[in-house]
Order: C-alpha cells, then structure tokens, then sequence
C-alpha cells in the first residue's frame, strides 16, 4: 500500500522534474555546472616546431704528430647544441704518419709496423661560443659567425696501444645558411708516448677545415 | 637527356618542397607592444627589424632557446624564447612551448652520459645509458676505457642505481652492478700478461639538474675485480661528466 502511495507521488512529479528551469535548479543545487568549460590548455607543440640544435659535418686538415712528421688528417664531427653559448662536440679522426729522423738516418732501424704508423683518434669536448656575431664579406653581404674555445678528453690509437688524450683549441664557425656552417679548427691533441725509450707528453697541433650541416 | 628531365623534376619537387615548407609552422600573435627580430640566433647578434603588437608571426624554426619567425612583411628573424612565450596563440593564449624543466628531471625515461675521472691511477673515458623504471629505480649500461700506465682496458657494466629523493635538485644515488674488464698490456711492454676478467662494484653517487635536458653527474664506486690469480683486486674509482635526460 505504502509503495504504492509512493510510486503515485513520484508519477505526479516526474513531469515536475521535466519543467527545464525547476531541473536547472535542482542541478545548481549540486553545484555542478551544465556545461563544463574546456579547461585543457591548447599549447603549440614543440613537436611541430622543427628544432636545430644538432650540427654534424666532415674535416679535413694537417696534423702534425710529434716526431713523426705532418700529414693529412681527416674525420667526422657531431655537435649538440645546449644553449647559445654552450655546445657539445664528438670527433673521431685519423691521419697517417711519417718516419722518425732517426728511423731515417740509422736506414733500417723501424719503430713501427705500416698498421701502427696509421693513427686514429675520438675525442668528446665541451665548447663556449666566445665571440659570436657577424663577419661581413665586401660592403652587401653579412654572416653569421661565431669564435669558440674548445676542449675536451678521448683516445688516440697509435704505435699499438690506446692513449689517453686531452685536447683543447679555437675555431672559427662560420654559417652560410642558417643550416650549413664552414669550419676553421686549430687543436692540440696532448698524450703520452713511450716510443722513442721513455715516457713523455707531445704535443701534436691539427689544423683543418670542414662543412657542417645543422638538423 | 633523360637524366637531366629527372634532375629537373627533383630539383622542382625540392623547391615546392620548400615553397610549402615555409608556408607551414605554427602562427602565434605579439601582445607586447613590439617583438624584436635579431639577425642570429644569439643575444650578440643585431636587432634589424621590429613586428608591432596585433601582428601574426610563423615560427620557422627553433635553434637552442631562439626561433626564426617570419613577420607578416615576409622578414625573416631570430626572437629569443622569452619573448616569444610573451605572444598569444590561435586560442587568445599565452604561448607555451612545454619546456623541459626540473619536472622533467624527476619524471625522465631515459637518461644518457659522459663522464672522465680516474681508475686508482689510470685515466678512465665512460659513455653510459640509462633508464629509470620509475622514480627511484632504474637500470644502466655503461662502457668505459682505461688508460693505465701498463695495460689499457676496456670494461663493460650492467648496474642498479636506487635513487632515494628523486624529487631533489641536487639527488644523491647509490649503485651496484657486475661487468668485465678486458685488459691489454701495452705493447712497449715485453711480459704481456692480457687477461679478461669478472668485476662487481658498488657506489654512491650525485646527479644535478643544470638546465633545459641537461644534468651534471659525480659519482664514486668501489670495484672488486676476481682476477684468474687467486688474489682479488680492489680499485677505487672517481669520475664526472654530463648527461642528458629525455
């Protein structure tokens, strides 16, 4: 009897709940908004703005390699950009090198078999666009240009064995686009040798210049 | 002949290629009264050109934290980051453009690093690759040569590094891992004495956040190589470098 009675009240006022401003009511008496307001942030994408930060390219040079003579030196770079002043720099190169004078002189004394005459070397460094700005080629035309001071650590695989090496030098970037860049690079490459009878540190500088393409 | 008609038909698809390629790229509008336009993606580079506030911008491209922007005048230049978060998108927004920050060094997947040091005496290279499992765990490969005075080595590890306070700037961690070491005497040696070895270590270490995807590392680890003799070898070894996380 009782649900009936109920189930009848409930008949009479469905048409009640129907009536739109008496539901809207009962609606903002629960505090819930109608329409929900599109709240997600609609951001540019960083996947549709096509980033340059990575820069990879080819050398070629002179190395001098400390009594071993001077000869053409070639190899691959890749570079990270960080910031505008900061960048990374991975290289690996390789060069022939030549006859001791001693080797020479004593005619048929050899240090060193034709494979390990070959060196090859990789290095990772850190470099600071220390001056960078604009070069100006005749009255018309402007580049973008840029000084750097670069070091870093590797390894130069020479007369047979692996060797711990630090290298620091300058060079000189210069953008002919805003994605291709002419290199110029001076670098010490500093490691240890033991192939003359004892220990000791040399100094072999490698000049070069290369492309590079930014991507 | 053919091979000429080709080469044109390349070169012209190239040149559409470009021709639509600088029509795409998001537009955003300048709020500030003015937005500079330098030359070069750089604070040293000159301001040739200015875009005035109600103008529409296409940004080209992004070189560190500097975009190339054309102006609605088809001037082409580079406007630092700042600036350009400044501007309103298509929605009447402020621009954002979801840059990495300390958040992302906390939430990173993928984490990869150089670091240099020394190996109780030898010089030590070490490239290493990581992934983090979640927050506080995660797994690393690394590969590292050695410079030694006698012999050069090369070591391979697989490690676990337990990072306790992910949520830090500066984030301690301590790792433990097993590898090989292969080592080579050097060749001006006469006694060669070339071994290949099993290793474990353990260590403690500091990450820090610097910048963008960028992060400093130091660490120090403690290694026990079981060497074919029956004495085992104990070296320490100290080392730093950078990483990136992404």
């Amino acid at each position: 009897m009782e649900s009936r009675l109920r189930i009848l009240f409930l008949m009479a006022a469905l048409p009640l709940l129907a009536y739109p401003p008496l539901a809207a009511a009962s609606a903002g008496a629960d505090q819930e908004p109608v329409i929900k307001p599109e709240i997600d942030r609609k951001e540019i994408k960083v996947a549709k703005i096509d980033t340059e930060d990575f820069e990879i390219g080819a050398y070629a040079g002179i190395m001098s390699v400390e009594d071993f003579g001077a000869n053409l030196v070639y190899g691959l770079r890749a570079a990270y950009h960080v910031t505008e002043d900061l960048f990374l720099e991975a290289a690996y190169g390789r060069t022939d090198t030549d006859k001791t004078s001693y080797e020479r002189l004593s005619g048929g004394a050899e240090l060193l078999t034709d494979e390990e005459r070959k060196l090859s070397y990789y290095n990772l460094s850190v470099g600071y666009n220390l001056l960078p700005g604009e070069t100006f080629i005749g009255s018309r035309r402007a580049f973008n240009s840029s000084l750097y001071v670069i070091g870093g650590i590797g390894s130069t695989d020479f007369a047979g064995d692996a060797r711990f090496t630090l290298n620091f030098g300058a060079g000189y970037r210069l953008l002919l686009t805003d994605w291709l860049a002419l290199h110029m690079d001076v670098r010490d490459h500093i490691f240890d040798i033991d192939v003359t009878g004892e220990d000791k540190t040399t100094h072999n500088i490698e000049i070069d210049g290369g492309l590079t393409v930014f991507f | 002949m053919q091979t000429y008609a080709l080469l044109f038909i390349l070169l012209q698809c190239l040149l559409m290629n470009a021709a639509l390629g600088a029509q795409q790229g998001p537009r955003v509008q300048v709020a500030d009264p003015f937005l500079e336009l330098r030359t070069g993606p750089g604070r040293s580079y000159p301001v040739f050109h200015v875009v005035e506030r109600g103008q529409w911008i296409v940004i080209l491209k992004r070189r560190t934290d500097w975009f190339k922007v054309r102006g609605a005048s088809g001037k082409e230049g580079w406007v630092k980051r700042q600036e350009m978060e400044l501007t309103l998108t298509d929605e009447g927004e402020r621009t954002d453009f979801n840059e990495a920050a300390i958040s992302d060094f906390t939430r990173r997947r993928w984490e990869m690093g150089i670091m240099g040091g020394d190996f109780s005496g030898s010089d030590v290279i070490s490239l290493y690759g990581a992934y983090a499992f979640n927050a506080n765990l995660s797994g690393e490969l690394s590969v590292t040569q050695l410079f030694g005075d006698f012999s050069n080595s090369i070591m391979g590890n697989i490690d676990l590094l337990a990072q306790p306070f992910p949520m830090w700037r500066i984030s301690p961690f301590f790792s433990l891992g097993t590898g090989i070491i292969d080592t080579n005497t050097r060749k001006t040696l006469v006694k060669s004495q070339d071994s290949t070895d099993q290793l474990s270590h353990a260590g403690v270490g500091v990450r820090a956040y610097l910048t963008r995807r960028f992060i400093l590392r130091a660490e120090y680890r403690n290694y026990v190589i079981f060497t074919s003799k029956n004495d085992n070898k104990e070296i320490n070894e100290w080392k730093a470098g950078f990483a990136f996380f992404f």
